[in-house]
C-alpha cells in the first residue's frame, strides 16, 4: 500500500513543509536562486492556511517585514541565497538586539558577488556567523539528507521561540534541488515550542527586556495589552534607550550568552562509526553526504574511519568536536569552501596540525572520489 | 456657544527650552521670555484663548486651561 | 483623554532642540490621534534613525524603533500580520526618501493601510547637517560646502506616482491643518502620505542663513499657500498645501483576505 505520507521532493519543498509543521504563519521574501522554490511554494501554502505571504522589493525589506510580523505573534521566515543574505545583515543584527524570534533560510551558492548561482558552495558559513556588524551571537543550523532537513527546520523554529533568536538555517544548492524521499511526520511526532508570552496582568508594569531567572524573555504581541517599546539600540527592561554602560554591559551578555551558555542544548549533530576510528571525517550539509558514502565503504575493508556530521554550525561545539576526536590520529573536514569550518575544528582540538581539508570550491559538487583522493595524499599513498 | 474664558496660563518650566515660538506668533502678544528663557505670560489680559500658543509649542510646555475645559 | 496620556511623560523634555519642527509634528499628531477616540492599544508607532525618528519613544502606543530607512518595511509585516492595527510611521526626509525610497514607493505602490508622515526638514539632522534628497539645488549643507547640486524630489507628486491612496503636505506653521490632515491620513483606509515642512534650525537653519526656528516658520507661512489659491498663480513658487489625493482603492491587507479565501477554496 502506497504510503501517503512518503514524498519524493526537492530539498527546498522539504523545508517548505517543516515550517509548516513547525507552524509558519508568516513569509516575506524575493526570488533568488536557488532558494526561489521556497517563496514560491509558500505564496501558494501558506493562504489555504490562513498565513500570509508577500513578496517584498528585495531582501532588506523581507527581512525587516518578518520581524515586523514576528511581533504582532506570527512565525514567521524569509529564504534567500548568498547576495540577498549579504542584504539582510543589517536587520538581522535588528533582531538579536531586539530579541525577535525569526527563521532565515540561506540556500547557498558560489559567491563572492552574484558568484555562480546555479552552483553548490557552502561559503557562507562565517558570514551566518560575522555578516552582521557587533560582537553577537548566533544560532546556525543545517542537514545533510531531506528527512534532517525537515527536522532542522522544525527546530529553527524550536530554537527561534526558545531563546528568542534569530536562526539561520544554512541549506546549500545540492539539497535544495535534489530530489529524495520524505517521510513527512505525524501531527505531533516532533515537539514544537510555541511563543512564551507575559502572564502579566493589564495594568501592571510589564518588563518585556526583563529575562527570567532561565534567560527566557516572556513576550507579548504589538496589539495587546502591554504597550512598550523595541528598538535596535542598547536598552534597558523596558526597552527604551540607554547608554548606561552597565546596561550596554549586562545586555551585550545577556544577547551571547543566552546563545552561547547554551551550545550543548543547541548542538545538533550525528555520528558514524566514532568509537574506533582513527581518521574521523567533520562535514556538514550536502558535502556530508558524500563523506558518509566514503566512510560507510571503507569501513568494510578494515579502513578505521568515522564520520562526525554536524548539523549546528554556530555556535560552534568546541568541546563536542574536541572530545570526539581525541584519540584520532588525524582528522579531515570535508566542505565545499576554503577551510570555514576547519579553522573552527583548529580551535576546538588539542593538536591543530593533525586537522586537514578535504574541498571543492570550483562550483561542483564534493565526490567520495574527491574525498579518498585527499585521504590517499593525507596518508602519503599518494594520489 | 460662549467664548472660552482664561483660567490659566499652564507653563511647564522644565519643558520650556525658550525658543520664542508661541512668543512671536500670540496673535495678541501676551507671552514673553523671561531672563532665563523660560515663557510667561506678562499680558494675560490680553488673551484670547486661541490655543495657537499650545498647539505649536514644539515642547508641550504651555497649556491655554479655560473654564469650558472643565 | 488629554493628549498628555498619549505620551511617556518620564522622557520629557524631549532630546530635539529648541525650536525643533520635529516637536510639532509630534504635537499635532498626538492632537489628531485624541480626536480619533481609539484604544491606545490599537495603535503602532514605527519609526527609522533620525532626529524625526525619536517620536516614537514618547508616544505611549506599540513602538518600533527601527534602522534607519526600513520603517515601512517593518510596518508593511505588522500591518499585514495583524491588519487591525492602526500604524502610524513618522520617517525624516533622508530616512524615507533616501535610504527608505525604495520602500516608500513600493508600500505606496501596493496601497497598504499606513500613514506615512515625512518629516521634512530638508537636512540631515541626526548626523550634523549633510544634505538630504529634499534639500534642493543650491541648498548649503557639511557635504555642500559650495552649494547643492542635486535636484530634489517633490514628495507629494513621487507619492502620487507611486499610487499612494491619500497624499497631502502641510507645515509645522499650519498646525490647524496639519492636524486635520493627520487625522484624516489616519482614517483613511489605503497609504497615506503627510509631507509635513519642518524646522531644523540648529543645521539647515544656520547653514543656510534661515535664521531661528521663528524665522523658519515665518518663512512656512509666506511661501506656501492652499492648493489651487489664487496666489498660487500669481506666485507659481509658492508651494502648496491641503490634500492633493483623495481616493478609494482596494487597499492590501482586504486583498490579501480574498487571497486566503480563494486559497482555503480550493482546498475544500
Ligand atoms: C544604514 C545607515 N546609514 C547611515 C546611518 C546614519 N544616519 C542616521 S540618521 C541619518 C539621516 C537622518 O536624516 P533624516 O532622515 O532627514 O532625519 P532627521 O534627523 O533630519 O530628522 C543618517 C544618515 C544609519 N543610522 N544607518
Ligand atoms: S513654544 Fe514652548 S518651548 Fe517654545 S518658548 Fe513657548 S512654551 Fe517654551
Ligand atoms: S491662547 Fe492665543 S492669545 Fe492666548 S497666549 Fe496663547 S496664542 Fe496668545
Ligand atoms: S538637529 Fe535639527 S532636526 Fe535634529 S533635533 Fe536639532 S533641530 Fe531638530
Ligand atoms: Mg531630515
Amino acid at each position: 500500500m502506497k504510503n501517503k505520507n512518503i514524498k519524493f521532493v526537492q530539498g527546498n519543498e522539504v523545508c517548505v513543509e517543516g515550517a509548516l509543521y513547525a507552524g509558519l504563519d508568516f513569509f516575506a521574501g524575493y526570488p533568488i536562486t536557488p532558494s526561489t522554490e521556497i517563496a514560491e511554494l509558500l505564496s501558494y501554502r501558506l493562504p489555504q492556511k490562513g498565513g500570509k505571504f508577500i513578496q517584498m522589493e528585495d531582501e532588506i525589506a523581507s527581512m525587516c517585514a518578518i520581524i515586523g510580523a514576528s511581533l504582532t505573534g506570527s512565525k514567521v521566515m524569509t529564504a534567500t541565497s548568498g547576495p540577498g543574505f549579504s542584504l539582510m545583515q543589517e536587520a538581522l543584527g535588528y533582531a538579536i538586539m531586539a530579541e525577535i524570534p525569526c527563521v532565515i533560510v540561506n540556500v547557498q551558492r558560489g559567491g563572492p558577488s552574484t558568484g555562480i548561482p546555479t552552483h553548490v558552495s557552502q561559503g557562507d558559513v562565517n558570514q551566518a556567523r560575522w555578516g552582521t556588524h557587533g560582537d553577537h551571537a548566533i544560532v546556525t543550523i543545517t542537514a545533510s539528507n531531506h528527512q534532517d532537513v525537515f527536522e532542522t527546520t522544525v527546530d529553527a523554529f524550536n530554537i527561534s521561540e526558545t531563546y528568542r533568536t534569530p536562526v539561520i538555517l544554512l541549506y546549500d544548492e545540492i539539497l535544495g534541488h535534489m530530489r529524495e524521499r520524505l517521510l513527512m511526520p505525524e501531527p505531533g511526532e516532533l515537539p514544537l515550542v510555541e511563543r512564551l508570552r507575559t502572564s502579566v496582568r493589564e495594568g501592571v508594569d510589564y518588563h518585556p527586556y526583563l529575562p527570567r531567572e532561565d534567560g527566557r524573555l516572556p513576550m507579548s504581541d504589538f496589539g495587546g495589552v502591554h504597550r512598550y517599546n523595541v528598538t535596535g539600540l542598547f536598552h534597558d527592561m523596558w526597552g527604551f534607550p540607554s547608554d548606561n554602560p552597565k546596561i550596554v554591559h549586562g545586555l551585550l551578555r545577556h544577547l551571547v550568552d543566552k546563545i552561547q551558555n547554551n551550545v550543548n542544548q543547541i548542538a545538533r549533530y550525528k555520528e558514524y562509526f566514532l568509537e574506533d576510528a582513527e581518521c574521523i571525517l567533520i562535514s556538514y550539509g550536502s558535502s556530508a553526504r558524500s563523506a558518509n558514502h566514503v566512510v560507510v565503504s571503507r569501513r568494510p575493508r578494515g579502513e578505521r574511519l568515522g564520520l562526525l556530521e554536524l548539523q549546528t554550525l554556530w555556535p560552534f561545539p568546541y568541546d563536542l568536536v574536541r572530545e570526539k576526536c581525541a584519540n584520532a590520529k588525524y582528522i579531515v573536514v570535508v566542505e565545499m569552501n576554503m577551510g570555514q569550518i576547519m579553522q573552527e575544528v583548529r580551535k576546538a582540538v588539542d593538536q591543530p596540525e593533525k586537522v586537514f581539508l578535504a574541498n571543492r570550491i570550483d562550483g561542483v559538487f564534493i565526490t567520495p572520489t574527491n574525498i579518498r583522493d585527499i585521504l590517499r595524499l593525507i596518508q602519503g599513498k599518494g594520489v | 456657544m460662549a467664548k472660552p474664558k482664561l483660567k490659566a496660563h499652564v507653563i511647564n518650566r522644565e519643558w520650556c527650552k525658550g525658543c520664542g515660538i508661541c512668543v512671536h506668533f500670540c496673535p495678541k502678544n501676551v507671552l514673553e521670555l523671561d531672563d532665563t528663557d523660560k515663557v510667561f505670560a506678562a499680558r494675560r489680559s490680553d488673551c484670547i484663548c486661541c490655543k495657537m500658543c499650545e498647539l505649536r509649542c514644539p515642547d508641550l510646555a504651555i497649556e491655554i486651561e479655560t473654564e469650558q475645559d472643565d | 483623554m488629554a493628549i498628555k496620556d498619549f505620551i511617556r511623560e518620564r522622557f520629557f523634555p524631549h532630546i530635539w532642540c529648541p525650536g525643533c519642527g520635529h516637536g510639532i509634528v509630534l504635537n499635532s499628531l498626538l492632537r489628531a490621534i485624541e480626536k480619533l477616540g481609539m484604544s491606545k492599544n490599537e495603535i503602532v508607532v514605527i519609526s527609522g534613525i533620525g532626529c524625526s525618528s525619536r517620536i516614537s519613544g514618547y508616544v505611549d502606543f506599540h513602538t518600533l524603533h527601527t534602522i534607519h530607512g526600513r520603517a515601512l518595511a517593518f510596518a508593511t509585516g505588522v500591518k499585514m500580520s495583524l491588519p487591525e492595527l492602526n500604524v502610524i510611521v513618522p520617517m525624516g526626509d533622508g530616512d524615507a526618501l533616501a535610504i527608505g525610497g525604495n520602500h516608500f514607493i513600493h508600500a505606496a505602490r501596493r496601497n497598504i493601510d499606513l500613514t506615512a508622515i515625512v518629516m521634512n526638514n530638508r537636512i540631515y539632522g541626526m548626523t550634523g547637517g549633510q544634505y538630504s534628497p529634499l534639500s534642493g539645488y543650491g541648498i548649503l549643507a557639511t557635504t555642500a560646502p559650495y552649494m547643492n547640486i542635486d535636484y530634489a524630489f517633490d514628495t507629494v507628486e513621487l507619492a502620487t506616482a507611486a499610487g499612494a491612496s491619500f497624499v497631502a503636505r502641510s507645515t509645522t506653521y499650519h498646525v490647524q491643518q496639519l492636524t486635520k490632515i493627520l487625522r484624516q491620513a489616519i482614517l483613511h483606509e489605503g497609504f497615506s502620505v503627510v509631507e509635513v515642512l519642518s524646522q531644523c534650525p540648529t543645521y539647515f537653519g544656520r547653514k543656510n542663513r534661515a535664521g531661528s526656528a521663528v524665522d523658519m516658520m515665518e518663512y512656512f507661512k509666506n511661501h506656501t499657500t492652499p492648493i489651487g489659491s489664487k496666489a498660487k498663480k500669481d506666485h507659481p513658487d509658492l508651494i502648496e498645501r491641503g490634500v492633493f489625493v483623495e481616493k478609494e482603492m482596494s487597499e492590501y491587507c482586504s486583498e490579501y483576505d480574498k487571497i486566503i479565501e480563494k486559497a482555503m477554496k480550493g482546498r475544500t
